[in-house]
């Protein structure tokens, strides 16, 4: 099993590297740009595959905590503590270059908290806001939990569409590049286009290695079980409630990761990121790759969110992502990628011919 | 001190008292059976001793301790497992799997070790297979390690749900009718088994319709009818007691 994983992971970033290579010698270096924000989106994906496929718990409400995440990072690094200077906290946090200073808008100066700072808070919060969230929550089940957190998304997105300090409907704008390590920063230019790619699927490829090692574990084997017969698995002593919310945690802060690199890599975020569709989406992306199946929701959402940013589909954007989902659930609810063509017969048959299927 | 104390256990259901004011005890390295016709109150009582619902009145004591109002997890972790009427195997995970969350409470890698693989994490997962495989061993169920766990025939089934809940070597095991769609054969198998799984240190609670069964294998029998405790002694005694046989094969006619 060992082995395997990082194999995989390796093929991965193999995969990624002959991408890169492909754009580079089909001369469409724009490409990567698209496959950078993809990236980022594969994030919440990944995530949601870890509480969708081996938990078995739904969130409808996952672009909330990439919205949270993002814009905590946007208002952070442009809100400005100037005015402020002489308080206490605010110059206790610039002595400990937190709160640095930087040039705004106007070409003026302004006092903003340090990415790192900005990232560490936005992690924080969304850490917070998902367990506060996820206690009360988690108790629903299915449908119920389905709409709790769809509810939850929504509040999200109202919020941030009303807020003025938040940049209402047009969100948050000239959100700094993020200096991820010395002379590698996230942001857009062109310059720094091959690297950013890089940085955004490195990112995935850790994500992907911590999270196959975990389904892989005890923690992974408790979560199938939960999966499979919630009753037996605290039988067994697993603390179900505990590691529900846990896993919803995780999840939730990987979008929120997500969100701040995105942020500052397109250099703003708007109240459409919390949307009910991207939810939705998140959830279609999943489904198609494989309910359990890290790689395949991988897979799937590099290929899917790519095209969506290309505009492949262009005013049926949303319209495909549902249709995906339609699809998946009538003719492979085990994802495309495990694609067994005579049992999807077999299902859609059963389907629509409206007998259903139990379980 | 015994193992487990049940005193003046009582559920309502409604207007159903499926357990009303039931003690008993289970003496350690011992086998105790329950038994009573359908709709006694004796999986009510197992739902109740292992965490699953709570009791409106009476305590559950394992050694000595009050444990109603416990979670189910808390109590397995207290070293009591069990099995489940309806097999209750966890879908898409092999039998050796199932088998492994059974050591759950005899192991604590949790989300972070889990994620970055930790060192000591490897020695207890090497920990967990072996234990995992012997619990197979113990129940003949050694070549369907590989097997998925939904797929395999129902004695098969039941064997593994056996395998998992002995994993952790419980100091209780709670076996809710577990000779349920065995034939003759494969029940008195069943018995040798559980004998040498008290054999092992485990004590064992059982809930059984299969008379044979329980006669063959219990030092004590306990007899539920209507949610009430009618009899409590030796299978010997119990056969012989005109209550249960009142209540087993109905009132003489006139």
């Amino acid at each position: 099993m060992l082995g395997s994983r990082y194999a995989r992971v390796a093929l991965f970033l193999a995969a990624v590297v002959a991408v890169q290579l492909l754009a580079h010698a089909a001369e469409k270096p724009f490409f990567l740009t698209q496959l950078t924000m993809a990236a980022y989106y594969t994030l919440v994906a990944a995530g949601l595959s870890l509480l969708m496929g081996y938990a078995g718990q739904i969130s409808l409400g996952h672009a909330a905590f990439f919205a949270i995440g993002g814009y905590a990072s946007g208002y952070l690094t442009t809100v400005d503590l100037t005015a402020r200077r002489e308080g206490p906290l605010v110059a206790v946090l610039a002595r400990l270059h937190v709160l640095v200073p930087h040039a705004d808008l106007y070409g003026g100066e302004a006092l903003s908290f340090h990415p790192w700072a900005a990232f560490a808070v936005a992690v924080v919060l969304t850490l917070a806001v998902a367990w506060l969230i996820g206690v009360p929550v988690l108790k629903l089940k299915g449908h119920y939990l389905a709409m709790a957190t769809l509810g939850f998304g929504t509040i999200v997105y109202s919020i941030l569409l009303a807020s003025e300090s938040l940049g209402a409907a047009d969100g948050l704008g000239s959100v700094p590049p993020f200096p991820l390590l010395p002379g590698i920063s996230v942001g857009g230019g062109r310059a720094a286009r091959v690297a950013n790619y890089y940085v955004a699927w490195g990112l995935v490829a850790l994500a992907l290695l911590v999270l196959s090692s975990l389904v892989e574990s005890r923690v992974g084997r408790a979560l199938r079980a939960i999966h499979g017969a919630e009753d037996a698995a605290a039988s067994m002593g697993v603390d179900v409630a505990r590691y529900k919310l846990k896993t919803f945690v995780l999840s939730a802060v990987l979008a929120a990761v997500g969100g701040s690199f995105l942020t500052h890599f397109n250099a703003g975020i708007g109240p459409a990121e919390a949307g009910v569709m991207k939810s939705v989406r998140y959830v279609a992306i999943v489904a198609v790759g494989g309910m359990g199946s890290l790689w395949g929701t991988v897979a799937t959402s590099a290929v899917l969110t790519f095209l969506s940013l290309r505009g492949y589909f262009g005013t049926l954007d949303d319209a495909v992502f549902g249709a995906v989902l339609i699809a998946v659930m009538l003719f492979s609810p085990d994802g495309v990628l495990r694609f067994d063509p005579r049992g999807a017969l077999r299902t859609a048959r059963d389907r629509l011919r409206g007998s259903g299927v139990a379980g | 001190m015994s193992l487990l104390e049940v005193s003046g256990l009582s559920k309502r259901f409604g207007g159903l008292h499926a357990v009303k004011d039931v003690s008993f005890r289970v003496e350690k390295g011992t086998i105790k059976a329950i038994i009573g016709p359908n709709g006694a109150g004796k999986t009510t009582l197992f739902n109740l001793v292992s965490g699953v619902i709570p009791p409106d009145s009476g305590a559950v004591l394992l050694r000595g301790e009050e444990v109603n109002g416990c979670p189910p997890h808390r109590i397995a972790a207290m070293g009591v497992s069990r099995t489940f009427q309806q097999i209750r195997l966890f879908a898409q995970m092999t039998a050796l799997e199932n088998v492994m969350v059974g050591v759950h409470p005899r192991s604590r890698a949790g989300f972070l070790a889990g994620m970055f693989h930790l060192p000591w994490t490897w020695r207890e997962e090497r920990d967990i297979e072996r234990r995992a495989r012997e619990a197979l061993e113990l129940v003949g169920a050694a070549d369907l390690a590989g097997a998925d766990a939904t797929s395999l025939s129902y004695g098969q089934q039941r064997s593994v749900e056996l395998a998992r809940a002995v994993a952790a070597e419980p100091e209780l095991l709670l076996l809710d009718e577990p000779a349920a769609g065995l034939n003759m054969r494969e029940t008195s198998e069943l018995a040798k088994l559980i004998k040498r799984i008290r054999e092992r240190g485990t004590t064992v609670l059982i809930v059984e319709h299969d008379m044979g069964l329980v006669m063959n294998v219990s030092d004590e029998v306990a007899v539920l009818s209507y949610g009430e405790k009618i009899a409590d002694a030796t299978p010997r005694a119990v056969q012989k007691d005109p209550e249960v046989i009142r209540v087993y094969l109905g009132d003489d006619a006139c």
